[in-house]
């Protein structure tokens, strides 16, 4: 709880700064008071878990754990912000403080006792992202994207909201564990599935699976680049861990056709994801692709949500460090060029060689070639898969891991068998620093996976 | 002591010659790979004498993964062959100017680390991350420092990449089956478990994709070719003098022990898989024009006699194949080295434009000599103990197999000393062709002094391996 309330005063002091003509503590402040609130986070881990507001919000290590993950995530994306953001000196507030309400709504879905606090919680989330895509006022596809991005959401939010309160008609409460009582009570009314299946295709809109997935290339490429980065890493978890929590909290055992659907999703979003991503040219549409397509991966936890937990937190924080360390980079290369199609990667390795190798590194990681987290997060969830006998989808999922391997290679390639054509410009520092230091927490992951595997 | 120090050195050994610097970076790998060298003699030779050498500490509770690695005659015998050749493959670019020397020498003491721990990896997930993590490196060496055309480079070493990747992709499914079984990656663990027929079959199949790919034995060879005429010559003796053992020692540590029922009900079906390959290779390596895409079949050949011994599973096959795993990695080196010489010089592979070479270069010629009749297996070298071992075992299966396998030696005769008469003999040539340097002939006197020491006195290697093969061999015939 205190976490929730740190991050929004924070959220708010940014604001206050601006009136108080304090625009160059905002970065810094920001900065040392998420870290701050990353450290009391830390601390309450493996507390004893406890409610507040009649069980609206319920803190547990489940939800410690994903906040630290958030948290971090948007530590990184606050640091890229100046930078980012260095022709619209007068906005940095506005920016920074909308990327932390977005974190404040990203804690909210994580640590939810509440049907009510959820919903509140992902409109907090997707409200930040629809300012923050159409951030760029006289850019046409800026426009676009937080258009579509506004419409399509809006529309999933609907959908979830009719889900909601088909779930309240049926059981008589918002409450999660009242839900889940009544539920294993037997004799519920039959819109009580229909509910859940309106709040599947809501949340399988939010993470972007196929066939709920058209918007996110179109949204991706239209958005800033540091929009991007956020919406790939830090909404796509957090989505995915809200919808984790929720399934998990509803329903007391995975019904037979429900498993079947999600090794659909699952199946369709890693070959549509993968098959499309091998044929973009541009890198921010290759990495939207690519999102979706992890996103199959990361629906395959529901095939035994026993045991997937830490999984699900582990592939989560993999995937989020990679492709910070991955959009770094890709801000750094492109930041100035206006588009950022492959070919500005090239002669990468010769010009710029520590970007370069952090570029390769987080694309290997998403490759899943070991020593990298990404390949112990693909790991432990074919092992936590194959355990439930779903052998199936995990041999889909091996092919499409070594079709990815395919279009990461390209980028690779592109940096170091293709020569520059343009003069060297200097990584602003920033932008260097967030890269290095993601990949490294990355790597670090990957060599001591008990570090964060032991909470859940 | 224990054999986590030669890991360590080459591991530092990686990090030391990446930050020496372009000018040092040669100087730096060849001094660290001598210190894995004679780190891992003296590990040897401890071990010899009855010293616990092999370390376990837990390293992921969840799944339980260690930090296992085991050290007996067989891995030390691999060890060995990586840690000295590496020196040498060090030494051969000495002449050649390295742009971004730093990097290229960093990469080939990384991807020594790498193959030294997939010999020594006695934990199945640590094993897989070893044999994956030697990809890496040979993918840059091959792209970057490659010769060719840059489009047709990339193609090739991107399907090199993919095809090896995949392959192994299928093992790791065969270790995750296999942990579900026993709650643990530990080789020894694996060995107690009694699968039925079927499981076995699946995880045999899934071992035997990854490691066909990588030995390569047809029909999954078609990126060996390419890649080994378009990788530089240090990441071609890489690949064929030590990556590709990495498959046929696995066969012998990691799927003959745990699925031994298939291997004996398709053990005629394996083998003549494996000889064919000898004899596809053979006759592509008499079509060749280009020097470099030669040798690389003509190692198709030998690579694919060294496995059918090791199919036979036989104790004679399985000492055969690792001695014949050492002598050819020795002569590969040495072989390849030589196509680089001619090729600094005359800036070609093309045999039709090399000839005549002998008369302006008698030491060169006669060093070359050497290891031409080496790779055909001439009595009196290691290879011919090698070579002879394996064919014995495939005469002790099946005499016909015995008698195809022969031929790789009678092709083998046939193609390399066509070759040698085309590259070296007939009428003097116009080019200038300066003899070897003392720092190339230094390289080859050690090649050639390995492989006479072992041919005329194997018994210090035999006496090495003879043990550890014997007990898998028990444990393949006791396991029903």
């Amino acid at each position: 709880m205190t976490t929730l309330i740190a991050i929004a005063g924070l959220g708010i002091i940014c604001l206050i700064a601006e009136i108080f003509n304090l625009r160059k503590a905002i970065v810094p402040v920001s900065i040392i008071g998420l870290l701050a609130i990353l450290g009391l986070n830390i601390t309450e881990l493996n507390l004893v878990g406890s409610t507040y507001y009649n069980n609206m919000i319920v803190e547990n290590n489940y939800s410690r754990i994903f906040s630290a993950l958030f948290i971090v995530l948007t530590t990184f994306l606050v640091a890229l912000s100046p930078e980012f953001h260095k022709n619209h000196k007068t906005k940095i507030s506005d920016f920074v403080a909308i990327k932390l309400f977005l974190l404040a709504g990203a804690v909210a879905m994580v640590s939810f006792g509440n049907l009510a606090m959820f919903f509140l919680g992902i409109e907090i989330l997707s409200i930040s992202l629809y300012i923050l895509a159409a951030s760029e006022p006289k850019n046409v596809s800026s426009n676009e994207a937080g258009m579509k991005y506004f419409l399509m959401g809006s529309f999933a939010s609907g959908v979830i909201l009719f889900g909601i309160a088909l779930i309240y008609g049926a059981t008589g409460s918002f409450d999660v564990e009242t839900i889940y009582n009544t539920v294993s009570g037997g004799n519920i009314p039959g819109w009580f599935f229909i509910g859940i299946v309106l709040l599947t295709i809501g949340l399988l809109f939010k993470i972007a699976a196929v066939p709920f997935h058209f918007w996110a290339p179109d949204v991706y490429e239209g958005s800033p680049a540091l929009t991007t980065a956020t919406m790939s890493t830090l909404a796509k978890v957090a989505a995915m861990a809200a919808f984790f929590k929720l399934m998990k909290g509803l329903n007391h055992e995975v019904p037979g056709t429900y498993v079947t659907i999600i090794i659909i999703v699952s199946a369709l979003s890693m070959f549509v994801g993968n098959l499309m991503a091998l044929k973009q040219s541009n890198v921010k549409r290759m990495l939207a692709f690519s999102g979706i397509s992890h996103a199959g991966f990361m629906l395959m936890v529901f095939l035994s949500p026993p045991t997937t937990t830490g999984v699900l937190f582990y592939y989560a924080a993999a995937y989020g460090l990679a492709g910070i360390a991955a959009f770094a980079v890709v801000l750094s290369v492109c930041g100035n060029k206006g588009n950022e199609e492959i070919y500005n990667f090239n002669g990468l390795g010769k010009t710029h060689p520590l970007m370069a190798a952090v570029l390769t590194c987080s694309l290997l990681s998403m490759a899943g070639i070991p020593i990298f987290s990404g390949f112990f997060a693909k790991f432990f969830l074919f092992g936590e898969v194959l355990r439930a006998g779903q052998v199936a989808i995990v041999i889909i999922a091996v092919v499409n891991s070594i079709i990815s391997v395919g279009y990461y290679f390209k980028l690779i390639l592109a940096m170091y068998t293709k020569d520059s054509t343009e003069e060297k410009q200097a990584v602003p520092f920033a932008y260097s620093v967030v890269a290095v230091v993601a990949i490294l927490l990355n790597i670090a992951l990957g060599l001591y996976p008990d570090l964060v595997l032991g909470y859940l | 002591m224990d054999v986590l120090i030669i890991l360590i050195t080459l591991l530092i050994g990686a990090a030391a010659t990446y930050f020496a610097g372009d000018k040092l970076a040669s100087k730096v790998a060849t001094f660290f790979s001598l210190a894995a060298f004679g780190l891992t003699l003296y590990i040897s030779y401890l071990q010899s004498n009855g010293v616990e050498v092999g370390f376990t500490r837990p390293w992921i509770r969840v799944p339980n993964i260690q930090l296992s690695f085991l050290a007996d005659g067989l891995s030390l015998t691999m060890v060995l062959l990586t840690t000295a050749l590496a020196p040498i493959i060090i030494l051969s670019t000495f002449k050649k100017v390295q742009n971004k020397a730093k990097s290229f020498y960093g990469l080939i003491m990384l991807m020594v680390f790498a193959m030294a721990g997939t010999f020594l990896s006695g934990d199945g997930l640590l094993y897989y991350i070893f044999w994956e993590l030697s990809l890496i490196p040979i993918y840059f060496i091959a792209l970057i420092w490659g010769g060719g055309e840059a489009e047709a480079r990339k193609k090739d070493v991107v399907k090199f990449f993919i095809y090896t990747f995949a392959g192994s992709l299928f093992m790791l499914v065969a270790f995750v089956y296999l942990y579900q079984k026993t709650g643990s990656f530990l080789n020894y663990h694996f060995l107690r478990l009694h699968l039925n027929g079927t499981e076995q079959f699946w995880i045999f199949f899934a071992f035997f994709i990854a490691y066909a790919i990588k030995i390569p034995i047809i029909p999954f060879h078609t990126w060996q070719a390419n890649v080994y005429q378009k990788a530089p010559t240090a990441g071609t003796m890489l690949l064929s003098g030590i990556m590709l053992k990495m498959a046929i020692y696995s066969i012998i540590r990691w799927q003959l022990p745990i699925a031994p029922a298939p291997a004996k009900e398709y053990m005629y079906p394996l083998i003549a898989l494996c000889i064919a390959g000898v004899i596809y290779g053979s006759i592509l390596a008499l079509k060749q024009q280009d020097l470099k895409k030669l040798l690389a079949y003509s190692s198709l050949a030998h690579v694919g006699l060294i496995a059918a011994g090791v199919y036979t599973l036989t104790i004679d096959g399985l000492r055969g194949a690792v001695l014949q795993m050492v002598a050819h990695g020795f002569v590969v080196v040495g072989l390849f080295y030589a196509a680089e010489i001619i090729q600094r010089r005359y800036n070609t592979t093309e045999i039709s434009e090399m000839g005549g070479i002998r008369v302006q270069t008698p030491r060169f010629t006669s060093m070359f000599m050497i290891l031409v009749l080496a790779s055909v297996a001439l009595p009196s070298t290691f290879n011919f103990v090698g070579e002879f071992e394996v064919l014995y075992s495939l005469a002790q299966t099946n005499i016909w197999f015995a008698v195809l396998g022969g031929t790789t030696i009678i092709l083998g005769a046939f193609y390399m000393l066509r070759m040698f008469q085309q590259v070296m003999l007939g009428e003097q040539n116009t080019k200038v062709f300066a003899d070897v340097t003392f720092g190339e002939g230094f390289v080859f006197v050690l090649i050639i002094g390995v492989l006479l020491f072992f041919g005329l006195y194997p018994k210090p290697i035999v006496n090495f391996v003879s043990p550890v093969l014997e007990n898998i061999i028990l444990h393949i015939n006791t396991s029903n």
